[in-house]
């Protein structure tokens, strides 16, 4: 993106070139960019009106100014999948990037086959939620589950219940994520280890640097670029998560699962209260952006120094 | 079988940890070899249990597949339970709707995207760059922020329970043109300009020089596309009502609800609907994983 920028753009050509090249340009770009508009673009916009609105699918909408907003606020259901959502991405977010550095760490050797786990790895990337969701919670069975199993034989007297109880729920939400996402980060880390310089552990290693030395003072500083990209991606992907959520508990047992983006979706797809899930909508991109923006700065600083 | 080529044996790449020039002792670096093969095996086995747990489900009884203690290999082999699912729910029905939806979605895709890609990244023209980075921008803008707008709109036209409403809404993401435009940037303008001189119209160009060259980018972006259309549950959910349009993916997860104590055949049902895409990332997976490696978006 940069390089287009920064390219010079040639000697002003003559008028009629000039035009030839705008059409030609947009004819390029016409047939996906009119459908992009139509059905990016204009939702997008729309979603922030909406919020300002009034509307549900028996009435025409009317301007009511912040009301959505107030009523979302005195809304124990947005309270309840706020603090959901914080939930799930506290989880997901350090567990996911801890399990995709160890696992780029285990496979980044140069050993036969090693394409092979690498594959294994990334499956669970490519299977689709719902097989996910049913596979993990036949995983998760209360009573004759493998996971209890496994729990009950190394001496876990009660082992918790997993999506059947209102408290262990997300936790085995967030496992069955953590599971299907790492392999993702994985490869990104990969990458990120390959730009490494040999030359540097060769130097640490003179220094007398053990394994771990050379893990904290080489490789996680070498791949702060990675970090930081993988950090901003998994916010993203958390804070906006919802259908693992409704293919594998449905927000329940009672409220205890419920995100955001579900909220959204039962209140305007479902109910057709158009403006009040729209109001939640945009709490939802107002907090990714936050996040982002935030992130992005403290990059920027350490970066600098 | 060869994954992730770019980033696998390169000279100067990050030594192994441990691995690093000990040939003299050659019984320790033995030793440590099979210690990391080892450890290798332990990952895998555990990140791959539940497909495991999948398909030993998928051949056993109802009544086997919750065993104390787990039985891993069934006593008896069930392969009937692939044959009676065909039976139980229309599943060739799913399968063929899944494929259809797929398919054309990622023919739509990778064809806008590289077309568009090619007029932002070879030819020059006002407001090009600022219409880029609007494209740019909503890639991060979560989807579950402007579904409901979507809705609205495929409500208004009265395209929800067709495919319309899903191919309309996936076949022109951003992602594509983005995906291409990195590809198409590494080609050297100089080569687009001999075609010119050569007197070859821009769509000559696209269609004779940069289509060709940018194989492995097109692969990449139909590989994602069809996984992600296969997978796509949200979409098929808000927009399919009616049964015979259902995907694979709304057909296995109503019938998880419907019979919720079939184990077994929810099993095979599960293991059917992944082995598709199973069987196109084994072929394709170099293709598919450089895409997510270069780009770094979904």
């Amino acid at each position: 993106m940069t390089q287009a920028l920064t390219q010079p753009t040639p000697a002003p050509p003559r008028r009629a070139r000039a035009w030839r090249d705008i059409l030609v340009g947009w004819s390029f770009i016409l047939p996906n960019f009119v459908g992009f508009a139509l059905f990016t673009l204009v939702p997008m916009l729309a979603a922030f009106a909406l919020a300002f609105l009034e509307w549900d699918s028996y009435s025409s909408p009317e301007w009511v100014g912040l009301d959505n907003f107030r009523q979302m606020f005195g809304d124990e259901n947005f309270h309840v999948a706020l603090r959901n959502t914080l939930f799930y991405a506290a989880g997901h977010i350090p567990l996911t990037l801890v399990a995709a550095l160890g696992l780029a760490m285990a496979l980044n050797r140069r050993i036969r086959g090693v394409q092979f786990f690498r594959t294994a790895a990334f499956f669970p990337y490519i299977t689709s939620l719902v097989a996910v969701a049913v596979v993990w919670n036949m995983l998760f069975n209360p009573t004759a589950g493998p996971i209890n199993q496994l729990l009950e034989a190394i001496g876990v007297a009660e082992p918790p219940r997993w999506v059947a109880s209102t408290d262990w729920a997300m936790p085995a939400v967030i496992i069955t994520s953590v599971w299907r996402d790492m392999g993702y980060y994985m490869v990104l880390y990969l990458a990120g280890l390959q730009t490494i310089p040999r030359e540097y552990y060769e130097a640490a290693t003179v220094d007398g640097a053990g394994p771990w030395q050379r893990f904290w003072s080489v490789t996680l500083p070498c791949l702060r670029p990675t970090t930081f990209f993988v950090l901003v991606m998994l916010t993203i992907q958390s804070f906006k998560v919802l259908d693992l959520i409704v293919v594998m508990t449905d927000g329940g047992p009672g409220r205890s699962t419920l995100v955001l983006a579900q909220l959204v979706y039962r209140e305007g797809i479902r109910e057709g209260q158009f403006g009040c899930s729209s109001a939640v909508a945009l709490v939802l991109f107002v907090i990714v952006l936050t996040v982002t923006v935030v992130q992005f700065r403290i990059n920027e600083r350490r970066s600098a120094t | 079988m060869t994954a992730l080529p770019d980033t696998a044996a390169r000279p100067g790449a990050a030594p192994a940890p441990g691995a690093g020039g000990a040939a003299p002792r050659r019984g320790r670096s033995t030793l440590r070899r099979a210690l990391a093969y080892a450890g290798l095996s332990v990952v895998t086995v555990l990140v791959l249990v539940p497909f495991a747990w999948m398909l030993s489900s998928s051949l056993k009884r109802d009544n086997q597949v919750f065993t104390v203690p787990i039985q891993w290999i069934p006593q008896e082999l069930r392969w009937s339970n692939f044959i009676e699912i065909w039976e139980r729910i229309p599943l060739l029905t799913y399968l063929g709707n899944s494929a259809f939806l797929s398919v054309v979605i990622t023919l739509l895709q990778v064809l806008t995207g590289s077309f568009a890609a090619y007029g932002f990244s070879k030819v020059r023209f006002p407001g090009r760059d600022a219409l880029f980075l609007a494209y740019i921008a909503t890639i991060a803008v979560p989807w579950q922020a402007y579904m409901v707008p979507q809705y609205i709109m495929m409500q208004q036209a009265e395209l929800t329970d067709t495919y319309w409403s899903i191919i309309l809404l996936q076949a022109f993401g951003a992602f594509g043109v983005f995906l291409m435009r990195q590809y198409y940037m590494s080609i050297p303008d100089d080569l687009c300009e001999a075609a010119r001189i050569d007197g070859l119209s821009e769509y000559g160009i696209y269609w004779r020089i940069m289509l060709p060259l940018s194989k492995p980018a097109l692969a990449s972006l139909a590989l994602l596309t069809f996984v992600n259309t296969w997978n796509d549950y949200m979409g098929p959910f808000i927009y399919l009502t009616s049964n015979e349009l259902w995907t694979i993916q709304l057909g296995l997860r109503s019938f998880v609800g419907q019979y919720d104590a079939e184990y077994a055949m929810i099993m095979t049902g599960a293991v059917l609907s992944v082995l598709p895409i199973m069987v196109i990332f084994l072929f394709g997976q170099r293709y598919f994983i450089r895409g997510i490696a270069t780009s770094g978006l979904k």
